[in-house]
């Protein structure tokens, strides 16, 4: 792959709050155009990670380039070219639509700031509202609003932190058809999630537990490198030996989905032998690939062992 | 990820087609007019941003107005520095036509209320010390024949002088009287005597604070209290706002530099500022009659190097403080000081050295010679340039420490 394609390249970056390590020697190289995801649980390090990226944090170790730009001393030329749209609402919520779009306007220094806003306000679809106050705005609006405001000035690089939590399965839908529009422009995207769904949506993504990077690549790379063997049982009142289960040795995980329970594991004969043993009538043992949920679970159970 | 044993191929800016020609590039090759051109282009998008938010906002606009209407009222009008109608006791040991007179005199002129008439001397000191007078009167037997002897009779006057301010007013109208009350009455044999001096004595005993000192100029003071107040609490206020509404983050990841947020959030109040001078000069001189004798243009130009000098401060609290809260109190933790230290509460000269001190690092000290300099004095700049070289450099500091303050990152 070309060098010059990669859009983020950072290496070995720590970040430790209070003597609590948040974010453990990472590394990880998005290339442009690319779609990556970031996934992880509460307090894993992914909005560490992202600030450190756009220079809103200083890594205690580690060094690397945005946009070719190094991290630690060349922030501003990354902010000037960067989108970066935090978990909470941002904008002034005491500010119109317009106001707030002509803030970002002349802080980016673009050449006609109200009409950039103008046409921001238009491709929105916001055209009747724009001297409607930000902070009235309701969910799905605001964080549309939000990304149009990232978008305005035209970055290169954006950078989302769970863009879509509180916000209908409608909005995220039209939210995730506008990212992917924006990628295939050629704007490279880092968006957080805890959602799998929009997980299967990006090109690429990074598993991240504990401040540690557990996975990297494709949805297709990730679940063949997990090398888990999943069943999917079925029937009448599988809750007691999902507790049976979690106790039996051979298997990794056991997860409820709906009536059905996913079981996996890394020891594919173990596996076999389980469920082989616990095949009763009205209870169906099936072979099945694992989905991506599968493998999060035990990627995530697993670093728990391993950094209590 | 073959890039990740080969860091110096990301290197190379990467320049993705759809983005080509970017707005924001100010690269070395870009002249010093237009990198001012920006930064001043980011400042003017902090000010209008600060001058919306501070017009939506309905509470702090309405106490920009009350503040000042408020101390005005409190200071100019409740709090009189030269009251009248201070209640006396009079001791009248002669009782004659002439200490008639002169507590006729006494009454008329103002300053005196006279609630009782005393019998004896032991009265006097029990009603002074309850607070139940401010004065008591004693005039000697054989006033009249004394008088008339030319023998320079002395009426003797106790004053409460716990509170100097309270009663100086009353002893120089009492001292002034003492000249003219018998002009008219020594006629004939007598008029020899009504030449001055005056033909008896007063003899003042000042009770509790011996050394009382002269009255202070309130109101120009005012113009500085008020604006201390105000500038410090807008300023004290606005970095702390944004990160409790969570903008800050976004401000931060924004290419823009501290000093371009300070000067953007400083200039609006600056604005604010100027009006509240307007409006307390104008009370100062329509209302409460207080002269301007020096130059109009030279109090302006040293009021708003004082307004810029407090937004500094304030703002500089705003960089230390972790909420809104915190900031509020740092402010008055400043803004006592300034009025007990400043020489606007106790005369400046007064205080003992520490205090001296002390005051003399509170911008407000300076101000506060400045504006009776100007106002009452009619002093110019080459009077005021040290008081004002002070608070230039007390301005610069706080922006400086501001600046140096202001987290550009999360960390």
């Amino acid at each position: 792959m070309n060098g010059a394609d990669i859009v983020i390249d950072v290496e070995g970056l720590s970040k430790s709050f209070d003597g609590k390590l948040v974010v453990d020697n990472l590394s990880m190289q998005v290339r442009r155009g690319r779609i990556h995801g970031f996934l992880g649980p509460n307090g894993s390090g992914k909005t560490t990670t992202i600030r450190m990226l756009c220079g809103l944090l200083t890594p205690d170790k580690g060094r690397g380039r945005c946009l070719g730009f190094d991290i630690l001393t060349q922030q501003t030329e990354i902010k000037r070219r960067t989108g970066y749209m935090t978990q909470a609402f941002s904008l002034y919520a005491d500010l119109t639509i317009r106001e707030n779009l002509e803030f970002i306007g002349r802080i980016y220094g673009l050449d006609d700031p109200s009409a950039r806003a103008r046409e921001a306000i238009d491709q929105l679809g916001l055209t009747g509202r724009a001297d409607q106050l930000a902070g009235e705005l309701s969910g799905g609006w605001k964080q549309r609003l939000a990304l149009g405001a990232c978008i305005m000035p035209r970055p290169q690089l954006l950078l989302l932190d769970e863009p879509t939590a509180g916000v209908d399965p409608k909005a995220r839908r039209d939210f995730w058809d506008e990212i992917h529009q924006l990628a295939h422009e050629g704007l490279t995207v880092l968006v957080s999630t805890h959602y799998m769904d929009e997980a299967e949506r990006c090109h690429e993504i990074a598993y991240i537990a504990y401040g540690r990077l557990l996975a990297q690549g494709t949805t297709t790379e990730i679940i063949a490198q997990s090398n888990l063997s999943t069943y999917v049982v079925s029937g009448a009142d599988l809750g007691d030996l999902a507790e049976t289960l979690k106790h039996t040795p051979g298997v990794d995980m056991v997860a409820p989905f709906g009536a059905k329970l996913h079981v996996a594991s890394r020891d594919h004969a173990a596996l076999d032998g389980v469920a082989r043993e616990f095949a009763a009538p009205g209870i169906a043992w099936e072979r099945d690939a694992p989905n991506l949920e599968d493998v999060f679970i035990d990627l995530m159970s697993r670093a728990r062992s391993n950094y209590p | 990820m073959s890039a990740s044993t080969d860091p110096t191929g990301a290197r190379g800016e990467p320049r993705p087609a759809g983005f080509a020609s970017h707005p924001l590039d100010e690269g070395e090759g870009i002249p010093r007019l237009a990198r001012l051109w920006a930064s001043l282009e980011r400042l003017y998008a902090v000010f209008v941003k600060e001058l919306i938010q501070l017009r939506r906002d309905r509470l702090t606009f309405a106490t920009m107005i009350m503040i000042p209407v408020m101390q005005l009222i409190l200071f100019g009008f409740a709090i009189n520095s030269d009251p009248k109608h201070l209640p006396t006791a009079v001791l009248d040991n002669d009782n004659s036509a002439y200490s008639r007179l002169f507590i006729a005199s006494l009454k008329k002129t103002d300053y005196f209320d006279i609630r009782y008439s005393l019998s004896g001397p032991s009265q006097i000191d029990p009603l002074i010390l309850s607070g139940a007078v401010n004065f008591a009167i004693e005039i000697p037997q054989n006033f009249a024949r004394d008088l008339a002897r030319g023998e320079n009779p002395a009426i003797l006057v106790v004053a409460d002088a716990a509170d100097p301010t309270a009663v100086n007013g009353a002893f120089i109208a009492l001292t002034g009287m003492a000249a003219q009350v018998f002009t008219r009455e020594l006629l004939g044999p007598l008029q020899n005597l009504s030449a001055k001096p005056a033909p008896y004595e007063v003899r003042l005993q000042k009770r509790y604070n011996p050394a009382g000192e002269t009255r202070l100029n309130i109101v120009p003071g005012l113009v500085g209290t008020i604006l201390t107040l105000t500038m410090l609490i807008f300023t004290a206020l606005s970095v702390t706002r944004e990160i409790e509404r969570n903008t800050m983050e976004s401000l931060l990841a924004m290419p823009i530099n501290p000093v371009e947020i300070m000067l953007g959030k400083i200039l609006p109040y600056a604005m604010v500022g100027f009006f509240q001078m307007a409006l307390i000069a104008g009370a100062a001189r329509f209302i409460f009659d207080v002269p301007v004798v020096g130059n109009l243009g030279t109090f302006v130009v040293l009021t708003m190097l004082f307004i810029v000098a407090n937004l500094s401060v304030g703002y500089t609290f705003s960089t230390i403080a972790k909420n809104q809260l915190q900031a509020m109190q740092m402010s008055f933790f400043f803004f006592l000081p300034s009025i007990l230290l400043s020489g606007f509460m106790f005369p400046f000269r007064g205080m003992p050295v520490w205090a001296q001190n002390v005051g003399s690092i509170l911008p407000l000290t300076h101000y506060l010679r400045i504006v009776r300099g100007v106002m009452l004095k009619g002093a110019g700049f080459s009077d005021l340039a040290a008081d004002t070289g002070a608070l230039a450099a007390f301005a610069l500091a706080a922006m400086i420490v501001a600046v140096l303050r202001f987290r550009q990152t999360l960390d």
